[in-house]
C-alpha cells in the first residue's frame, strides 16, 4: 500500500508499525479482523430485530 | 413469430434453436417471476436486504476495478485520484464480504435450501469460494511489499495443496490475469445464475411459514 497522505483519515489510526493482535491460548487474531467480525455479528442481530419500514400493506 | 410459424426457410420455427431457447427460457424464467412487483409479507425484514447489498457492493468493485485497470499501478500508487479509486476498490470489497457473510448467516439459519432451492444455495456457496480466490489474487497484484509478503507466505500453502506448479502465486502476471479476467467472470456468472434461481424459485420463507406466507400448522404442532 502506498504511503498515506498527511491529511487522510488514515492518520486517525497509526498504520506505520506492526499490527495489534489478540492472543488467547492457541487463538490469534488481529484487532482489525476481530472488530470486523464483531461488527458483522452486531449488524446481523440488528437485522433480525429492528422493525422493517413498510410503506403499504403487502 | 409464434413457436409453430414457419420461418423464411420453410422450416417450422420449433426446429429453430433460437426459438427453442426462447421457449425454454420463458418457461424457466417467466417475466412476472424475473421482475415481480410484489413479494410475500415475510420479505419485509432487514435480513432479506443483504443479498442485494452484496450485489450493490459487487457493482462498485467491478466499476472501481475497471477504473484502476485502465490507468495501471503507477497511477494508483502515485496520484491522489488513483489512491482514492484504489481505496474504493478495497473498501467496496470489504463491504462485499461483510454483506455476503451476513447474507450467508441469514440463509444458513433459515435453511434456505428448502423448497427445491438446493442449486440456489450451491451457487451461492461456490460464488463465495470464488470470491475468496478473487480477493486473494487482488492482494497479490497490489504491486507493493504487502503483495510480495502475502505471495511469499501463500506459496507454501498452495504448494502443500499440490497445485503450486500450475497455480504460482509468485507469478504476478498469472495472478493479475486470474484477478482481472477469469475469476471476475466466474463470480459474475455465478451471481447472475444465483439471482435467476432466486427469481425462479422465489425468496425462501422463514422456517414454519409456507410459501404463501401463512403459518405451517404442522410446524406449529411440532410435527
Amino acid at each position: 500500500m502506498t504511503a498515506p497522505s498527511s491529511t487522510s483519515l488514515s492518520s486517525v489510526v497509526d498504520l506505520n508499525g506492526p499490527g495489534n493482535y489478540i492472543h488467547w491460548g492457541f487463538l490469534q487474531i488481529s484487532w482489525a479482523n476481530a472488530i470486523v467480525i464483531l461488527l458483522m455479528i452486531a449488524v446481523f442481530v440488528l437485522a433480525l430485530f429492528l422493525p422493517f419500514p413498510t410503506g403499504r400493506k403487502r | 413469430m409464434s413457436a409453430g410459424t414457419p420461418d423464411v426457410t420453410g422450416a417450422p420455427a420449433s426446429s429453430n434453436w433460437t426459438a427453442r431457447l426462447r421457449t425454454r427460457s420463458l418457461r424457466a424464467f417467466p417475466p412476472e417471476d424475473l421482475m415481480p412487483e410484489r413479494q410475500p409479507a415475510y420479505v419485509a425484514s432487514w435480513i432479506y436486504v443483504f443479498g442485494v447489498l452484496t450485489i450493490s457492493a459487487f457493482v462498485v468493485v467491478l466499476a472501481s476495478g475497471a477504473w484502476i485497470a485502465v490507468y495501471g499501478p503507477t497511477w494508483w500508487h502515485t496520484s491522489s485520484v488513483g489512491h482514492f479509486v484504489n481505496s474504493l476498490h478495497l473498501w467496496s470489497t470489504e463491504l462485499f464480504f461483510f454483506f455476503m457473510v451476513i447474507h450467508l448467516w441469514g440463509k444458513f439459519f433459515m435453511a434456505a435450501w428448502r423448497g427445491r432451492r438446493a442449486l440456489t444455495w450451491i451457487t451461492g456457496v461456490v460464488a463465495f469460494l470464488a470470491s475468496i480466490g478473487t480477493a486473494f489474487t487482488g492482494y497479490l497484484v497490489q504491486t507493493n511489499f504487502d503483495a510480495q509478503w502475502i505471495a511469499g507466505e501463500a506459496k507454501d500453502g498452495i504448494n502443500s495443496a499440490g497445485v503450486g506448479a500450475f497455480w504460482n502465486v509468485l507469478d504476478v502476471g498469472q495472478m493479475l490475469l486470474w484477478h482481472v479476467t477469469l475469476l471476475p467472470l466466474v463470480v459474475g456468472a455465478l451471481v447472475v445464475l444465483h439471482v435467476l434461481l432466486v427469481r425462479a424459485r422465489g425468496v425462501v420463507p422463514p422456517i414454519g411459514v409456507d410459501e404463501d406466507g401463512t403459518f405451517d400448522p404442522e410446524f406449529k404442532a411440532g410435527v
